[in-house]
């Protein structure tokens, strides 16, 4: 035969497009020629093939070799084609005498030593491939343990190209060993280890229960990020097809050995406040990969220095805030990702970074103080329903043996919290506090009447926007989630106002 | 001077090739400024054959006929059109062809013939 089909998957985001590959050996002179849009990694695979053969003792065709990758319309990128074009080679030149079956998917780039290297994106990948009726699929072995996380599917996991032949013309099957992920493990953090520090505690909680987006103002070395850090041991753990969304989007952002497939723990991320707009909500020119905003769905995304960000970088964190994903076109395509997280932000409360309301270390003056917070825009404050004030523990709390609760504690709590919240919002289309609809807040999710009277008298002052006043009722929500109240009383407003306001900024 | 040898032995060598095969062998080492054309040959049916022969001693460096890349390719069709014309023999029916030789220390030979590749 000289002509042969196998089939893989190309990713466009998260979603799946089948490629069929097909390899055709003619006479004339020895050539290779690529069609179906490859891009600079895939265009070099010729090179990584021929040594991969040669090196293999395998037969390197000197013929006229044409490859296509169909639909010849979506262009094509990354390096897992490798493996397919070399199986299409292999059973063009009649080394492989029965081709693949056609509902085997094939991935993997290879080595100039034949081997099978780790590629990126293998979970969305085989997630795709199930609703191209795909049954089986053959990957590289350092991919194995990702790819077992696919329910119903049939994995054969290989370290070399030779033992592709084997398999092929022997039946024989490498022993499916996989490879040692190192995962870094943040099961060390938790908030005992946070001296006092009640009212940031506090707000940590009820926005964690809520899903409350929170800003964290406090001088420099007061524990703004390592209260942030541990924001994650505190909020539920994912759910199964939470833990599936996020693991693929590691997968393809290639950061999935660092975190572990389908691991539980809630993300974490923080971008440097240098980032840039492409960075934060994703993008890229060949292949558009997820950002910031796309690698915390489902957990924290905490910006540090909030205010030295490019205004540009937190205002583009607008749209993923207010729908949950985020949809970045190219000219190539156009792709969505997951992007629902819990904003932390921190911020000094002023260039110098010693203003505590006391005014003493601080340098700054009356001016430079109320201009720096205003670099985080109105917009954006806007969705902040929480600002809490982090202050420099006193003696008396640093030099006292008394711990603050730990995280399991918090956690607890957290939860029960949630899962009334979830029974009140039993067949609505929202679980959490944060997102109640501004119209049901006035209608079904009334706070009591005191608590309504509050409001409206902050209102009739001007002291409250319409919007701040649903803020101020998700969060007061929470806090009756919190203590099991089963409507918010008026010292549940209170509090909330006051959260919402932050102390004296 | 071992590698001229080498090719001279090549072209000789499908030379004979041609010969066999019922062809007449029109010029050798066809050479202009713009470059050479080892062997112009007529076949039994009256076309022109240009080949282009490449000998090698071993696979090391990869199979002969891999060295004709495209920039070749090229020339050789300007040298064979070249060659037409100052022959008189533009518009007659023509092809390029490749040979790929390859000698083994024992002294065999091992001849790849490609017809009209270009």
């Amino acid at each position: 035969m000289t002509l042969a089909r196998v089939h893989t998957i190309a990713l466009v985001g998260l979603v799946g497009h089948l490629i069929e590959v097909e390899v055709d050996i003619s006479e004339g002179l020895p050539g290779y020629s690529l069609l179906g849009l490859p891009d600079a990694a895939l265009s070099e695979s010729r090179e990584r093939l021929r040594s991969a053969f040669l090196n293999s003792g395998l037969p390197w065709p000197n013929k006229k070799v044409t490859i296509s990758l169909s639909p010849a319309w979506l262009p094509k990128s990354g390096s897992h084609y490798d493996v397919p074009i070399a199986i299409g080679l292999l059973v063009a030149q009649g080394v492989i005498p029965n081709p693949p079956s056609e509902s085997q998917v094939i991935l993997g780039e290879l080595g100039l030593d034949g081997s099978l290297k780790f590629v990126r994106g293998v979970l969305p990948t085989l997630i795709a491939a199930l609703s191209f009726n795909a049954s089986s699929a053959i990957v590289p072995m350092a991919n194995l343990n990702e790819a077992k996380a696919v329910p119903g599917f049939e994995i054969i996991a290989f370290n070399s190209l030779l033992e592709i032949v084997e398999f092929f013309t022997r039946g024989q099957i490498p022993d499916q060993a996989g490879v040692d992920d190192h995962i870094e493990s943040s099961d060390y953090l938790d908030l005992i280890d946070v001296v006092g520090q009640l009212p940031a505690r506090k707000a940590l909680e009820i926005s964690a229960i809520g899903g409350h987006h929170l800003l964290l103002i406090g001088p420099p070395g007061t524990g703004k990020t390592m209260l942030a850090e541990r924001i994650p041991t505190i909020l539920p753990t994912l759910s199964a097809q939470e833990s599936l969304e996020v693991s693929a989007i590691h997968s393809v952002a290639g950061s999935l050995n660092q975190r572990g497939v389908l691991t539980r723990t809630p993300p974490f991320v923080a971008p440097h406040h240098t980032t840039t707009t492409t960075a934060m909500v994703g993008g890229g020119s060949h292949a558009v990969k997820p950002g910031a905003v796309s690698l915390a769905h489902a957990g924290v995304l905490f910006i540090d220095e909030a205010p030295e960000c490019a205004s540009g970088v937190l205002d583009s964190l607008r749209q993923p805030l207010e729908s949950g994903q985020v949809t970045i076109s190219r000219a190539v395509n156009t792709v969505t990702y997951p992007a629902n997280f819990l904003l932390v932000l921190a911020a000094n409360p002023c260039p110098c970074g010693r203003f505590n309301g006391r005014g003493r270390a601080c340098t700054c003056s009356s001016m430079q103080i109320r201009n720096y917070l205003k670099k985080l825009s109105g917009p954006l404050l806007d969705r902040i329903d929480i600002r809490a004030f982090v202050e420099a523990p006193t003696r008396v709390e640093m030099a006292s043996e008394l711990l603050g609760e730990s995280s399991a504690c918090v956690k607890e709590r957290v939860i029960a919290a949630r899962g009334v919240a979830a029974e009140r919002f039993k067949g609505e289309r929202w679980s959490i506090n944060s997102q109640i609809p501004s119209s049901e807040l006035r209608g079904r999710f009334k706070a009591a009447r005191d608590g309504m009277a509050l409001l409206h008298a902050e209102l009739d002052s001007e002291r409250l926007s319409a919007r701040g006043f649903h803020k101020v009722l998700r969060v007061a929500w929470s806090l009756a989630d919190r203590t099991g109240r089963t409507i918010p009383s008026r010292e549940d407003v209170e509090a909330a106002f006051t959260m919402r306001e932050g102390t004296f900024l | 001077m071992k590698n001229q040898a080498l090719g001279a032995r090549g072209e000789d060598d499908v030379m004979k090739y041609l010969q066999q095969r019922g062809c007449t062998i029109l010029d050798r080492n066809w050479r202009i400024k713009e470059g050479e054309i080892d062997l112009v040959a007529q076949s039994p049916n009256g076309e022109i054959i240009f080949v282009e022969v490449k000998s090698r001693s071993s696979r090391k460096f990869g199979d002969p006929l891999e060295a004709v890349n495209a920039v070749k390719a090229q020339r050789l069709q300007r040298l064979a059109l070249a060659w037409l014309v100052t022959h008189s023999a533009f518009g007659k029916p023509f092809r390029i062809d490749c040979a790929g030789v390859l000698y083994s220390l024992d002294g065999r030979n091992e001849i790849d013939y490609r017809e009209g590749v270009l």
